[in-house]
């Protein structure tokens, strides 16, 4: 079977001329490695074509698409609050932040500004849905290169960001937990949610940070398999579409929470002079696979804080921005207990009825774990979007994995492959 | 609900038709996002301009998105439409560059139609490289100059575009006539 190896010319990497593969010995008989589609290194499906001289890399050609289901298809067929369900499915590691840009997206082709207590509350778990993703990302990463214990100190505090997902959505995997113009339901009670966060914060997750960095920060194998390996410069991340932890590792300063404010990261989010939360975008300028790790550790303590900045002040009011405007799912003792909210709510629920939005087209972006994780929505006016297209971080990002390989060892791979993140259902949709 | 008028006050419209005159366009916005719509031949240059030009600066190329307006209730120029999503990192600011194309053949197939044919961007931004070749895989807009146009989503023999609009969402039981490889014959 042959296959189109690419890379070539025109992405400005002469494999020939590269340093390192003209101090290896060319023995004439390269050879083609197939590394996955299933392989415990790829974490999920996808599979790299590796031209192979001896243990260095010369072509490296990503095929990608095992898991493709056809959401952005299925966004055609299900209406603006059905589709969270598929949204949560793309990043499966943080799903709430997904759900929340999704909604965020919807509400900026609404026109509908959501209430205080819904900014906060969705800043948190957009946090949360940071940390868990970056906490997978790190653990992984050690795993991949031979270090169990990193992965299990990272999995560990997961399970309780588990624990308080299942505890405000009834979901622990995927929450599905936004909803046009708020959220599915308030916190059952908040003095539970807040002693599960804070007790989260203080006593799993900062300790389990500390376990990580102890490690791996000074770790002579991890600083020998990482440092210098799949290195990026600022121009060619800029170039290459590159957002999120591994544009910052490079020294880009972009971080969408600064740059286009949304949610508690704005100021005056509710309306009455309230301050943005205070935090700062971790930047690293060596752009290899140690200073992603860095700057993903680093990004994990910021969130820790913006966490603790909102815990303590999140505002009493309604979860969900006022029911007369249309958009809302009146509530269910609305819905059984008058008649103007069993209209509201048949005239949403009915197929041939529901939401009438503009005619237009949108665009809303969030920086969630990965990087720009965006929705571009057009609306045809019913209610369900005429086409939705997704910015999925892990397939942007990844086009750069045959660039950043070429010329490596073949056990760099997967060191790499780990410092990416990719996500195969975002990457394949 | 009722639209409102679109702002047309972005001042790159005003720095790109300026800077272009031979070339014909149209604008509009929607919630402060203004989208810019350029003529099929004048796509590469407008891009180069927009990148390389100092007062725009849009050196970030987001995501290129393609869209099917087969039956969609408002007019629409053409009934395919590639929208690149621009970014200038120094100016924070966000601007869509749009493109409408008619196809001249039938669409349910695969068959190249001549008409579904613009310029790569990809000697501008090498990273449009994969975001274009999933506009080819759903929508069969192919791009000019692009260094590896195949498919990225579906496999190489997949006999449609997925995303266009008069291919069912069920699909047309491409999975059930696959052909079934077993351990004997490979």
């Amino acid at each position: 079977m042959s296959y189109t190896l690419r890379p070539d010319e025109t992405f400005g990497v002469d494999v020939e001329s590269t340093g390192y593969l003209a101090e290896h010995v060319d023995t004439g008989d390269r050879w083609v490695l197939n590394f996955g589609p299933q392989h415990p290194a790829t974490h999920t499906t996808l599979r790299l074509v590796l031209e192979l001289d001896g243990e260095r890399v010369a072509r490296c050609t990503p095929h990608i698409g095992y898991l493709h289901s056809g959401f952005e298809k299925l966004a055609e067929v299900l209406d603006y609050n059905q589709y969270v369900t598929i949204v949560s499915r793309m990043n499966y590691l943080s799903p709430v932040s997904n759900d929340i840009c999704w909604h965020h997206c919807v509400e900026k082709l609404f026109g509908i500004d959501i209430t205080p207590r819904c900014k906060v509350l969705r800043t948190i778990m957009a946090e949360m849905g940071r940390i868990q993703d970056h906490l997978l990302c790190i653990g992984a990463a050690a795993l991949d290169m031979g270090a169990f214990t990193g992965f299990l100190y990272g999995f560990n505090p997961r399970e309780t960001i588990y624990d308080i997902v299942d505890y405000i959505s009834g979901q622990r995997f995927h929450p599905d937990w936004t909803r046009v113009g708020g959220l599915m339901k308030d916190l059952p009670d908040e003095e539970t949610f807040k002693r599960m966060v804070k007790n989260f914060l203080r006593n799993d997750l900062s300790v389990a940070i500390k376990d990580i960095e102890n490690l791996l920060n000074r770790n002579r194998i991890f600083l020998d398999r990482t440092v210098g390996i799949g290195k990026m410069t600022m121009e060619e991340a800029n170039a290459w579409s590159i957002t999120g932890p591994l544009a910052r590792s490079t020294g880009i300063r972009r971080d969408l929470r600064k740059d286009a404010p949304y949610l508690c990261y704005a100021d005056n989010w509710d309306g009455q002079g309230a301050e943005a939360v205070k935090f700062k975008v971790p930047i690293s300028t060596d752009g290899d696979v140690f200073a992603r790790y860095q700057v993903r550790c680093e990004e994990v303590k910021q969130s820790m804080s913006i966490i603790e900045q909102l815990i303590d002040n999140i505002p009493q009011g309604p979860i969900d921005t006022f029911a007369d405007s249309k958009m809302v799912k009146p509530k269910k003792s609305e819905v059984y207990g008058s008649i103007e909210g069993l209209i509201q709510h048949f005239e949403l629920i009915m197929t041939n009825r529901g939401w009438q939005p503009p005619i237009a087209e949108c665009y809303g972006a969030h920086e969630t774990a990965n990087g720009e994780l965006g929705y571009f929505i057009v609306s045809d006016g019913g209610p369900r979007p005429w086409r939705v297209k997704t910015r999925p971080p892990s397939f942007i990002n990844y086009s750069i994995m045959a660039k950043l390989t070429e010329g490596h060892q073949l056990a760099d791979v997967p060191a790499i492959l780990g410092s990416l993140n990719i996500v195969a259902a975002e990457l394949d949709r | 609900m009722t639209q409102s008028k679109p702002n047309l006050e972005h001042p790159t419209f005003k720095i790109v038709k300026d800077s272009l005159p031979a070339s014909r366009f149209r604008a509009t916005e929607f919630r402060g996002q203004s989208t810019l719509i350029v003529e099929p031949a004048d796509l590469h240059r407008v891009m180069s301009f927009l990148k390389s030009d100092p007062r725009c600066a849009y050196d970030f190329l987001s995501d290129v998105i393609g869209v099917d307006y087969l039956g969609y209730p408002a007019p629409m120029p053409g009934r395919f439409a590639v929208i690149y999503n621009l970014v200038s990192s120094s100016r924070d600011d966000r601007f869509f560059v749009k493109v409408f194309l008619d196809p001249s053949k039938p669409t349910e197939g695969t068959e190249q139609d001549p008409a579904l044919v613009i310029d790569s961007v990809t000697d501008l931004w090498p990273g449009a490289e994969w975001t274009e070749r999933e506009v080819f895989d759903m929508f069969g807009i192919r791009f000019n100059n692009h260094p590896d146009l195949r498919r990225i989503l579906t496999w190489e023999s997949f006999p449609a575009h997925p995303l266009r609009k008069d291919y069912p969402v069920r699909g047309r039981g491409e999975r059930e006539h696959y052909r079934i490889v077993d351990r004997t014959s490979s």
